[in-house]
């Protein structure tokens, strides 16, 4: 026993809040064409201290790789504005913008800072000149509902880039009616065969800044999964030479062993509500799907089929799981009522679907498909029956995605590489997160952060 | 861990060079020779020391029984430890009989001798699926092992799926090298 807990130390090295080089970027490669026009004007600053970082900039590459805006170079802007009284609607509707984001920093007290901003609708301006009057609990006011929000916070140079995504969350909710989903981290497994410790569990920013590793193991790390309050992170790990699922509080570190059956421990998920991991184990012979009660560790086995059954995936009421089987011959998915223990086939199309997740507003279900021997990224409309593959990347596998439904992360080939790249729910819009060195898999996308 | 693997990996390998020794004529003054050669030989070799540069013995080559010829066979198949596998199958390969043969017959003479089979996937598909896949492959070979006459308490299986490929190229061939279970003593 002792020297088995000798052996994990040696195999696994635990890090907390351990700041790596951040080296994920988005590169953009295809499907900003028809997105909208908008302008994030640069904050204006008169103070001396020197700031972090420019919020604009933040703001503006959220939006443009939301997939769903275009924003305006500065040196095509025709003015540059601070506040709402400054700008000329008629300019930049000139230009076919929609929307204008001006904003200020103001030294607010040592090493603090105080953020304003209003989002303009420009053509709104336009027709109301600035000003309307509206009747407010019966009496006439001067609204000037051309402002879609406006708000001011005191904040710490530290905080700029969170407080940069909360504007991007704050700006794409007004402007798509959706909640943005920019105020989100990703986790994802680094594999480096000339590291002494090659496997890597980190956790990153949705856009790759402040990339953090959590774990360092000698021997493979996998399958990722956030919990729902986002604190905490379940996952797959071989440091004893055989695999174990773990639960580890992604800020305090704490490690918890939560299963080490004989056989597979694996494809851990988290519940909607945070109480159960549904999972993967082979102990009874194959691989079937059972529910852990995380409080009490009782284990409810959900499936009983001589061929495989893995890749549980909640729907997001929480009701039923989706799941891969080769019960059909090849692999597909299916899904198991929780109450019922009704199976039901969900997928026809191709030679093999795997690893599906229902997208959080129960209208798609999101996989990897194969066909004629490729691997991609697929969606099908679950009211339709419509299927449609997304990308045209190769070797494509480990979708995730974002809580808002608007975006897809998984891993794909790129050159001789293993990276990370994204693709919206349409797919219509797709970039890549290269990688320093290495390779980069099974990215999960958090839910929001609090 | 690793350290322990590499040793006895050597205690396999050891007897098989001394078996590819074992034949060749062997000259008194090679001293060296005849340290590591079989005992009929060494009796001839503690004769050395007196005046060995008078005279020259030589030996005739002793025809290996059935038996030894089988043994040698085994420990020459035991070098190699890999099965490998077609796409998203586990089945085991006909041509793969003698060499799980003679691990079948060098476990079943070590009944303490334990044996880990991994089981490995290409990198098409998702990882989890991999992991399910390779378990099959891991427990194929155990199963062909104990029907073979190993004990089930020799044999423990464990399945990477496709997070230890030995190719990385993502290339059919580099495919085909990765899908395989691994016997590691």
């Amino acid at each position: 026993m002792i020297q088995k807990i000798t052996i994990a130390l040696m195999f696994v090295s635990l890090l907390i809040s351990q700041a790596a080089k951040a080296s994920l970027e988005i590169v953009i490669t295809e499907g900003i064409d028809s997105a909208r026009p908008v302008a994030i004007v640069p904050f204006k600053y008169e103070g001396t201290a020197e700031l972090p970082l420019r919020i604009s900039e933040i703001i503006a590459a959220d939006l443009m790789r939301s997939g769903k805006f275009k924003t305006i170079a500065i040196d095509e802007m025709p003015q540059m504005p601070t506040k709402d009284d400054e700008v000329d609607y008629g300019s930049w509707a000139s230009l076919d913008v929609e929307a204008v984001l001006v904003g200020t920093i103001q030294d607010h007290s040592p090493g603090r800072f105080l953020v304003s901003f209003e989002l303009i609708d420009v053509l709104r301006g336009q027709i109301t000149g600035g000003t309307v009057q509206a009747l407010v609990n019966g009496k006439l006011v001067e609204t000037k509902d051309h402002i879609l929000d406006n708000r001011q916070v005191t904040i710490a140079a530290k905080q700029f880039r969170r407080y940069a995504h909360r504007i991007s969350d704050l700006a794409y909710e007004k402007l798509t009616g959706e909640r943005g989903a920019f105020l989100t981290k990703i986790a994802y497994v680094t594999v480096n065969h000339g590291d002494d410790f090659v496997y890597k569990l980190i956790v990153a920013d949705y856009d790759g800044a402040n990339e953090q590793i959590l774990l360092r193991s000698k021997e493979p790390l996998m399958s990722p999964s956030w919990s729902p309050d986002a604190s905490k992170l379940a996952y797959v790990t071989f440091e004893n030479n055989r695999s174990q699922i773990y639960v580890q509080d992604i800020y305090t570190g704490t490690r918890q062993l939560v299963t080490s059956y004989e056989g597979i421990n694996g494809a851990p998920q988290w519940s909607p509500d945070g109480n159960k991991l549904a999972l993967t184990l082979s102990k009874d012979g194959n691989p079937e799907l059972y529910v852990l009660e995380l409080t009490n560790k009782t284990l409810t086995r959900l499936t009983r089929h001589r061929a495989i059954d893995t890749e549980p995936s909640w729907s997001p009421d929480g009701k039923y799981i989706v799941f891969s089987s080769e019960r059909g011959g090849n692999a597909q998915l299916y899904s198991v009522n929780l109450d019922s223990k009704r199976i039901k086939r969900l997928t026809f199309d191709g030679e093999m679907n795997l690893g599906g997740s229902i997208t959080p507003d129960n209208n798609h279900l999101v996989m990897v498909n194969r066909t004629q021997g490729n691997y991609h990224i697929a969606k099908k409309e679950l009211a339709s029956g419509n299927f449609q593959i997304l990308t045209k990347t190769r070797l494509d596998e480990s979708p995730s995605i974002a809580p808002n439904g608007s975006m897809i992360i998984y891993s794909t080939m790129h050159g001789n590489g293993q990276v990370l790249a994204l693709v919206s729910i349409d797919g219509r819009f797709k970039a890549r997160l290269p990688a320093a060195s290495g390779q980069v898999k099974s990215p999960a996308w958090s839910p929001y952060l609090k | 861990m690793q350290f322990s693997k590499i040793t006895k990996g050597l205690l396999i390998a050891i007897p098989a060079l001394v078996l590819t020794a074992c034949g060749s004529s062997s000259v008194v003054n090679d001293e060296s020779k005849a340290a590591t050669n079989s005992s009929s030989e060494s009796v001839q070799a503690s004769g050395m020391g007196q005046n060995a540069s008078a005279v020259e013995v030589a030996t005739v080559e002793k025809a290996p029984t059935v038996e030894e010829m089988q043994q040698a066979k085994f420990e020459a198949l035991r070098q190699e430890q890999t099965v490998y596998f077609d796409f998203d199958d586990s089945k085991v390969d006909a041509k793969y009989l003698e060499l799980l043969q003679a691990h079948a017959d060098y476990l079943i003479k070590n009944p303490n001798q334990t044996v880990m089979v991994e089981g490995h996937c290409d990198e098409r598909g998702t990882p989890e699926y991999n992991i399910a896949l390779g378990e099959r492959r891991a427990k194929a070979v155990a199963t062909y092992l104990q029907n073979l006459g190993v004990m089930q308490s020799q044999i423990s299986t464990v399945s990477y799926g496709e997070e230890k490929p030995l190719d990385l190229s993502r290339t059919q061939d580099g495919f085909a090298k990765n899908r395989r279970s691994v016997l590691v003593y």
